[in-house]
């Protein structure tokens, strides 16, 4: 079994009691990223960090360096927000990045402010995050009497100030253009696109960089041990180490650290250090490898390797780098029910198949769970799906199994019309029996 | 209900210059709001309006929108139990059903002591420590019904106070901005040369 022996790069802090204060971030290095940064000019750290290879640990997997070189030329003021509005169901490893090592994300988000010219930054963090904002406060207000943020930082000439912002509870503020929207005093509604991406217009329609919180945790680490030695971490497409949480039924739930590429799911959900297991010893029945978005995989998908370009033509995607397990006492029904409900409960309402789509989707599976359901219910809930993330389902094979229709073709302004869909597929394709049962006998087999 | 109060107002003073664009304090008034009063209520609504110069209607417009926003009274003590996928994988819905049980309330009412009002919520991110739920916020995580009933019985005694305040106090630390260390650059929309720095 290949656990990797990689050293963590951003969870170091995690078992500290004082890793969150500004004297115990001092103790060990903390800081001295950002003194070499600055001596280095922007420039050259823009350079370390294509150099590094830091695909975007929030979900789209978008190399950060690409992301901060599609700002446009000569536009200022440019700004720069940090995206912690975590909320992706299975995810929880930007919480425990904000609560244990605020100065962290701190460090790579001036650093980075300080590489893309930034006029201003903001930091969003969920609402319903009460320890991770207390965190950050106390971190800023730490920072700022210290000269690392605000004016002349580090005696240097360049300024940038940070504020703190926090949301209200709204999962699809996790989009960057509705967290935007947010952030101007908006309801969180995704913006129409083009442009792709906040780049080109964002915050008040200027250049805005919207990075998420691990992605920018390990920008310090890169400043001072440089981009190759970040890239060397991983494989080629999947470089360095990221953050996975690990729940549902595996004997240790948990957020680890793990090295890209090399890892497997497998090694996740089975090596002692890890998941240590299915619980009781029961058997696999699949896995959400990315999130509540993600397609499910399969028990004979396992030995597929943590990389992005691995899982993608899988038929899923990493995602937010969350991975809930289901053993076989799992209802699929219901699992796919709840996730559905998930959906329609935080569509914004913008796009009408996501906010008509989904609703029905829901009530469609609560009458199967419910004793009501009627054998034509599982075509309609292809059919409503089709309407929302267009087909064919299911996706022409894939080595001889077949897939969920993926990537998710949408008609929608963002992917979360899509993501109501992907639940159905991915339990109608291998579990239909499951749904007869709850048609045809009224109950579960699993109750 | 109230207005903001004159303490709530002047903290509401020193947010709304920390963006370039006033309307970027709506969501962190409305906390202002939510704060003081444990809900958001109408007049507090219309006092935001004027401090952003927005209509109320604007305000509500974006106040609706996100399910922290409590356009009625509260109880003292929100209680969220999260039954979404790694929770009900654990027993989340278990849980619900059992702390509906133990306060004599379904999901999204308030006992009629005003003291608690449970909810059925979304991930709330803590899905490697499931069953979990949160207080005005704050977690309560790998929770037993044993242990959500001792909760309920502290928070109703009073012995959880300093763990768990009222609700609508999220952070209780607040940033504080030396005028000396504010740089303004974002404020003022001014550009950053490039290469400025000595």
């Amino acid at each position: 079994m290949a656990v990797s022996n990689a050293a963590p790069i951003i969870s170091t802090r995690f078992a500290a009691d004082d890793g969150h204060t500004l004297a115990g971030y001092e103790a060990s290095r903390g800081y001295t990223a950002l003194r070499k940064a600055l001596g280095m000019g922007p420039d050259a750290v823009l350079e370390e960090v294509k150099a590094a290879n830091l695909q975007g640990r929030g979900g789209a997997g978008f190399p950060a360096g690409a992301k901060w070189g599609f700002l446009p030329k000569d536009v200022f003021p440019r700004y720069f927000v940090v995206n912690g509005d975590e909320s992706e169901p299975g995810t929880c490893k930007d919480r425990p990045l904000m609560e244990h090592d605020p100065h962290q994300l701190l460090e790579g988000l001036l650093i980075s402010c300080f590489a893309v010219r930034a006029a201003q930054a903001f930091v969003y963090v969920r609402g319903e995050m009460a320890l991770a904002q207390e965190r950050l406060a106390t971190a800023l207000n730490e920072a700022y009497a210290a000269g690392y943020v605000g004016r002349d930082i580090m005696g240097s000439g360049w300024s940038i100030d940070v504020v703190l912002h926090w949301g209200a509870g709204a999962y699809i503020v996790g989009e960057e253009t509705a967290l935007i929207e947010s952030l101007e005093g908006q309801r969180g509604m995704p913006r129409l696109k083009p442009p792709y991406f906040p780049a080109a217009k964002g915050l008040y329609l200027q250049p805005t960089v919207v990075n998420n919180v691990e992605t920018l945790s390990n920008i310090p680490w890169i400043v001072l041990q440089g981009g190759a030695a970040f890239a060397a971490l991983g494989t080629e497409k999947a470089a360095g180490t990221r953050l996975f949480a690990l729940s549902g039924h595996v004997r240790r739930p948990g957020v680890y650290e793990v090295e890209m590429g090399t890892t497997t799911f497998r090694d996740l959900v089975e090596a002692p250090v890890y998941g240590g297991g299915i619980r009781h010893g029961n058997g696999l029945k699949a896995f959400i490898p990315g999130g509540a978005s993600a397609p499910w995989l399969y028990p004979e998908q396992l030995d597929l390797a943590l990389d992005a370009s691995v899982v993608g033509p899988a038929g899923s995607m990493l995602g937010s780098g969350a991975v809930i397990v289901m053993d076989d006492t799992t209802c699929a029904v219901r699992a796919a029910w709840r996730l559905v409900k998930f959906f329609a409960h935080e569509s914004c309402g913008k796009c009408t198949p996501c906010r008509e789509g989904g609703a029905w989707l829901e009530k469609i599976l609560r009458r199967i769970i419910d004793g009501h359901g009627r054998e034509e219910d599982i075509e309609l809930l292809l059919d409503v799906g089709d309407n929302i993330s267009p087909g064919p389902f299911p996706h022409p094979p894939l080595d001889g199994q077949p897939g969920v229709p993926f990537p998710f073709k949408q008609t929608t302004i963002c992917p979360l019309g899509p993501s109501t869909v992907s639940p159905i597929h991915s339990s109608i394709l291998r579990f239909r029996d499951e749904y007869l049962i709850h048609i045809k006998e009224g109950g579960c087999r699993h109750d | 209900m109230a207005r903001l109060s004159a303490e709530s107002e002047e903290l509401a003073r020193t947010i709304i210059p920390r963006y370039p664009r006033s309307r970027s304090a709506l969501i962190p008034l409305l906390h202002v709001a939510q704060e003081q009063d444990g809900w958001v209520s109408p007049e507090a609504i219309a006092h935001i309006a004027e401090l952003l110069d927005l209509t109320p209607v604007e305000v509500l417009g974006t106040c609706s929108f996100y399910g922290m926003f409590k356009l009625h009274p509260v109880g003292r003590y929100v209680v969220g139990v999260c039954t979404n996928i790694s929770c009900l994988l654990l027993g989340g819905e278990e849980l619900l059903a059992h702390c509906e049980a133990r306060l004599g309330i379904k999901a999204g009412a308030t006992t009629d002591d005003g003291m608690f009002t449970l909810e059925d919520v979304e991930c709330i991110a803590a899905c490697t420590d499931a069953p979990c739920l949160q207080v005005n916020y704050r977690y309560f995580l790998n929770l037993t019904h044993e242990q959500a009933d001792a909760l309920f019985d502290d928070l109703r005694a009073g012995r959880r106070g300093d763990e768990v305040p009222e609700h609508g106090t999220l952070t209780r630390v607040r940033q504080r901005i030396a005028s000396e260390r504010w740089s303004g650059h974002g404020a003022e929309g001014l550009p950053v040369p490039p290469g400025q720095v000595r």
